[in-house]
């Protein structure tokens, strides 16, 4: 038996949840030590949100065990509220009080005195930078802010474990890396941190371990490193200046890429593995020269966690129903120029 | 880690009742503010209310004739119990707009009594409507309505009105915890109170009603409550009617109580 005080911040044991014939989550198993960021990453429906409540005791698991602290959801559920904070997908501040009156109300609920939610109200807004709008009532705040005061929030009661849901959805740039540099201020002081994310760059940039998850089922972990090295490390890419010389470049090349070299018709490029042997780099453009290829553009390219999610799922982790935004846009665009 | 653990179960108990009446408090007085922030709430709590005394006094109580009474007296009553019941709606997408937003489940993940939501949001709209009958019956003095008989009788009246109003506003914490959006909790909290309200005794005599519409009225809880409220301010026997409001407005809250909580436990499953 392991005592609440060393356990695991986390621990889930083939957790189960099934919403009507939707298998939420079917069977997961996770186990997150104390002050340590684990970035659960899938596209939308993948079970990420269902993760979060089921450990923050809003949502019951039909079978398997979960921990949090060492106290179960189930059946020690009022401790585990002690011991958590949470942030769901929608920033839930109430609007019609102002930032402070908010945090004030959600101290008193921590069971603080009066003057205790008072301080930490003032503390928590100073924090989050929101010292200006603290007297205004939250129905005026901007996104970003509203995303703040809801952190705030979360992070009234101290908790040990943090859960942050999609915590930058729907933010601007900029709000989005303020946010960023908080939440890793946060985890600096020994918060363990469990975030939920569809953006990959977010998961790379915060967390310590990732999780990809997909249909319920986790189907890799690891560091960012380890992810990326899974789909083979870090990639040449060769864009001739010629584009029907694709081919020829790709001929030359076929005895120094074990024929790894993957031809990139739509984006006039090239791609093979870089290996260890760095001599290769060399005498692959020694080759194009000999072959009379001239280089327009040559990088090195570290797999994205989205090639990652590719490489696992053998899909693009952007979601199937969202259309590709570029595409619209630059048809209507090409229409435009027709006409003029 | 709360540091307040309790040497003996007796103080264990009491620290927890306070802290639950600690709790119900906070919550209540944040929704309250609600009344206070967004004004345009007021149409529901204070414009409708005193624009329905004058529609009814004015415009429909000239040709209306309830023998025995001055229209404006048997009116006021009526129409106090009628607002009361409108104004539950409230409940319903107070309710359902937390829900929505996600402040529900911001409690809910709070170390907080679990009751504390229900029980403050009934218990806030309760004190609003204590305020809409204040309001009303100063309105209803200004255009003609006098209480016929004593202030013990008028308390009893009032305070038969807000339990009626608790009563109802379980109701709405019920239909607002079971729709899906805030939009579907302002119709649904409403649709039904129309025929309900109004197949009654608040604005006119049932006996004006077609026989089988007559069945119906006199078995409303709102004509009972409305009667009742009527005895108790214009004179006349409490015995049965008092006891027969009380009767169907203690079944509303052993009913709906139960299932508003029940489904408030259920939304984690």
């Amino acid at each position: 038996m392991t005592s609440p005080a060393s356990a695991p911040a986390i621990v889930v044991e083939a957790v189960t949840k099934r919403f009507g014939t939707t298998q939420a989550l079917a069977g997961v198993d996770l186990e997150v030590p104390r002050a340590h960021v684990v970035g659960l990453l899938g596209p939308n429906g993948a079970g990420k949100t269902t993760i979060v409540r089921i450990l923050s005791t809003l949502l019951r698991a039909d079978t398997g065990r979960a921990t949090v602290a060492g106290f179960d959801v189930k059946t020690q559920a009022q401790q585990v509220r002690r011991t958590i904070g949470l942030t769901g997908q929608y920033a839930a501040v109430d609007e019609n009080l102002t930032g402070f009156e908010n945090l004030v109300m959600i101290g008193r609920l921590n069971q603080l005195t009066k003057a205790k939610a008072k301080a930490r109200a003032g503390e928590l807004l100073e924090r989050l930078d929101l010292v200006h709008a603290a007297d205004r009532t939250a129905r005026g705040y901007s996104g970003g802010m509203r995303r703040r005061l809801d952190l705030a929030a979360s992070l009234v009661g101290r908790p040990q474990i943090l859960f942050l849901d999609e915590p930058t959805t729907g933010l601007d740039p900029r709000s989005r890396l303020g946010l960023w540099d908080v939440i890793r201020e946060l985890v600096a002081d020994g918060t363990t941190l469990l975030l939920t994310t569809q953006y990959l760059e977010e998961a790379d940039r915060l967390a310590d371990t990732i999780v990809v998850i997909d249909e319920g089922t986790i189907i890799a972990r690891g560091t960012a490193d380890e992810l990326k090295n899974r789909v083979g490390g870090e990639q040449l890419e060769l864009t001739p200046s010629d584009p029907a010389k694709l081919d020829a470049a790709a001929a030359a090349l076929a005895t120094i890429s074990d024929g790894a070299t993957r031809i990139d018709r739509a984006n006039g490029r090239l791609t093979l593995p870089v290996g260890s042997d760095r001599n290769r780099l060399a005498e692959t453009i020694r080759r194009l020269d000999e072959a009379g290829v001239d280089i327009a553009d040559l990088s090195i390219h570290r797999p994205s966690l989205d090639d990652v999610f590719l490489a696992l799922t053998g899909r693009s982790s952007t979601h199937e129903d969202d259309p590709d935004l570029d595409s619209p846009h630059s048809a209507s665009h090409h229409a435009g120029q027709e006409h003029s | 880690m709360t540091t307040a653990v309790a040497p003996i179960p007796a103080s264990a108990t009491r620290g927890k009742l306070v802290s639950t009446a600690s709790d119900i408090s906070v919550v209540v007085v944040r929704n309250l503010l609600r009344y206070v922030r967004q004004p345009q709430l007021l149409v529901f709590t204070v414009i409708q209310p005193v624009m329905f005394v004058l529609l009814f006094r004015y415009v429909f109580g000239g040709a209306i004739s309830v023998p025995g009474f001055n229209y404006v007296d048997f009116l006021m009553p009526g129409i106090i119990v009628q607002s009361i019941a409108f104004g539950t709606a409230g409940t319903s997408v107070g309710l359902a707009e937390d829900i929505a937003n996600g402040m529900i489940d911001r409690f809910r993940s709070l170390p907080m009594a679990r009751s504390a939501v229900l029980a403050g949001r009934t218990l806030a709209d309760t004190l609003r409507t204590a305020f809409t009958i204040l309001l009303m019956g100063g309105v209803g003095a200004l255009v003609g309505f006098r209480i016929h008989t004593d202030l013990l009788h008028t308390l009893v009246a009032i305070v038969l009105c807000l339990y009626f109003a608790m009563a109802f506003s379980w109701i709405a914490a019920t239909i607002g915890l079971s729709v899906t959006s805030p939009e579907a909790a302002q119709t649904g909290g409403f649709v039904w109170l129309f025929p309900v309200t109004f197949a009654s005794s608040a604005f006119v005599p049932v006996q004006t009603m077609p026989s089988w519409l007559q069945h119906i009225a006199n078995a409303n809880p709102i004509t009972l409550t409305v009667n009742a409220a009527r005895a108790l301010t214009l004179g006349g026997p409490t015995d049965p009617v008092l006891y027969q409001a009380l009767a169907w407005v203690t079944g509303i809250m052993l009913v709906f109580g139960p299932l508003a909580i029940r489904r408030y436990r259920r939304m984690s499953s």
